[in-house]
This record gives C-alpha cells, structure tokens and sequence, in this order.
C-alpha cells in the first residue's frame, strides 16, 4: 500500500504482536513516536550493529507497524498508529472485561475484611451486655 | 473503598496472556475468593445480565472444577478443567476449556499471588495451545464472544421494534 510517498504493508494482528513482543523493537516505535527517523538515527541509541537493527525493522514493517519513505536519500522509517491502535483495542476490551469482574471482587475483599471486625464487635457488645445484665440481676 | 489497582493486561510471547492487578487485602482473602465456590461466584459473572448458577471447585492436585454462566434469557456457557498444582496461599496452576470454546485446544491457567503491605499483586497467566488460539481469545473475549453476540441481537431486536 502507498500513502503520501511511505510504503506500507498491511500487517495480520499475529504479526503486530510477534513484532511488540521484542523489547528492542517497541524502543524503535517508541522512537518513531517522536518523529519520522534514518536506519542510522535509529541504531544510535543501540549497541547494535546497522544490519541487526535494519533486521528489527524489516520485522516492524511486516508487521505494518511503520513505512519507509520512497523518494528521499536517508529512506525515514515511520510509525504507522493503525495496527498498534487495533491490537491495543483487543487488549483493551479484554481488560475491561475483567476489570468488571475485579471491581466485583475489590468490594467482596472489602466485606470480608469488615466482616470478622463486624463479628468481633458483636461479641464485645454481647459480652457487655451480658455483664451489664448480671450485674444488675445479682 | 476506592478501587486500588488498575488491571494491566499484556500479551506475551507467543502463546500467552498476562494480567496483573493489585487488591487490597490479605493474600489468603485473595486466595479464598479465587477457589472458594461460594465466593468464587459473587464475583466471577461475567458482563451485566449473567449470573453463575453452577460453581463446582474440587480443590486438590487432579480435582476438577465447572463453572456455567446464564444469561437471563436463556443462554448458557461453561468451561472447566483440572487443578495441576497448589501451593496454598501462592500458587494455582489449572486448565481451561470452554464447552463451546471459539478457539483451539485447551489453556493451561497460573494464578500467582503476593503480599507486601497488606496489599495482594495478582498475576494470572493463561497459556493457549497456540498462537492463534491466543489471538482469537483476544480478538473475542466472553463479552464479545458468543455469549454478547446475543445481547447486541437483543438491543438490536429491542430497537427496531421500537
């Protein structure tokens, strides 16, 4: 696919996370989240060599997380938001999945903590009672 | 209480899901409410409109459990499996199969907990048989899978006739 002179390919989600799964990888995006960015520019803040970054790259493109510009010399790879917004929605919408059901569970946690306090309060009032009732009986 | 951790959900590798979140209280509450049936199932019901009719833990290395979720128009969804390891109040290792799972083979579940300050972190693990099962578990997971397939046919049934 081309948008705007930047050579893209349309990734699956399979790829997208088998790309993000890389730690040195998701430093390049994070990178390219500042601006477009050379091979070079790239690999500056890495100790590795050119090939093995341009290695990473060639898997983020696959991916389609980022394009290469066509006409310019220094060839500036660009991050590409779509696919990384479309694995981050699946995520997101499986958290909030379960963070429905742990909200549940954050306030069952909270009456099972209250709960023995509760009991133990009733005790001591009961006891009190108790001997208040003694007292005046004998 | 105010609600004190935020659920983070990661995938990774190949195969996995990680989820990690932070309740507060004690480690073995936690514990409890993840393997007690009778708490189990005043928490774990799945998206508004479901309740938990079947919650079944037979709680030792080889026991099995059965959840099944309904809906209150009728439907229904299950899944269970068998406990692999326990380690009472740190560590639960059990598999995972939905009767009409959406996605191949069976998943094998790590629920780790720790304590530090009065404060539990869960970190729950599943691991599918493969990569694609894993991403078509994040691509439908139970809201949107079969279960709210019917609930948005509901509303838009309800809206049309309106």
């Amino acid at each position: 696919m081309e948008l705007h002179g930047y050579t893209q390919t349309v990734g699956s989600l399979d790829a997208t996370f088998a790309a993000l799964a890389d730690p040195t990888r998701r430093a390049i995006l994070a990178r390219l989240a500042e601006g477009d960015a050379s091979v070079s520019e790239l690999a500056e803040p890495f100790a590795m060599s050119q090939p093995a970054i341009s290695k990473h790259l060639k898997v983020l493109e696959r991916a389609g997380l980022i394009s290469r510009a066509r006409e310019a010399q220094r060839r500036p790879r660009r991050l590409e938001a779509a696919p990384l917004a479309e694995a981050s929605q699946w995520i997101e919408t499986y958290r909030q999945f379960w963070e429905g059901q742990f909200q549940r569970l954050d306030a069952l946690l909270d009456q099972l903590k209250s709960a023995p306090k509760k009991q133990a309060r009733a005790k001591r009032r009961a006891h009190a009672l108790h001997t208040h009732i003694e007292r005046r009986t004998h | 209480m105010a609600n004190p951790g935020k659920l983070k959900v990661e995938a990774r590798g190949d195969r996995e899901i990680v989820m990690t979140r932070e309740f507060t209280a004690p480690r073995e509450l936690v514990f409890d409410a993840f393997t007690k049936p009778g708490l189990v199932r005043q928490w774990l019901l799945g998206p508004p409109g479901w309740t938990m009719p079947v919650c079944e833990i037979d709680f030792r290395v080889g026991g099995s459990y059965r959840y099944v979720w309904r809906h209150n128009n009728g439907n229904e969804m299950g899944m269970g499996g068998v406990y692999r390891e326990i380690v009472v109040p740190e560590r639960i290792v059990s598999t995972e199969k939905f009767d009409e799972a959406w996605y191949p083979g069976e998943a094998v579940g790590t629920v780790l907990l720790t304590e530090s300050g009065g404060r539990t972190t869960v970190t729950q693990v599943v691991q599918y048989s493969s990569k694609e099962a894993r991403d078509s578990v994040l691509k439908s997971p139970m809201e949107s899978g079969v279960a709210a397939g019917y609930d948005r046919l509901e509303q838009l049934l309800a809206q049309k006739a309106a």
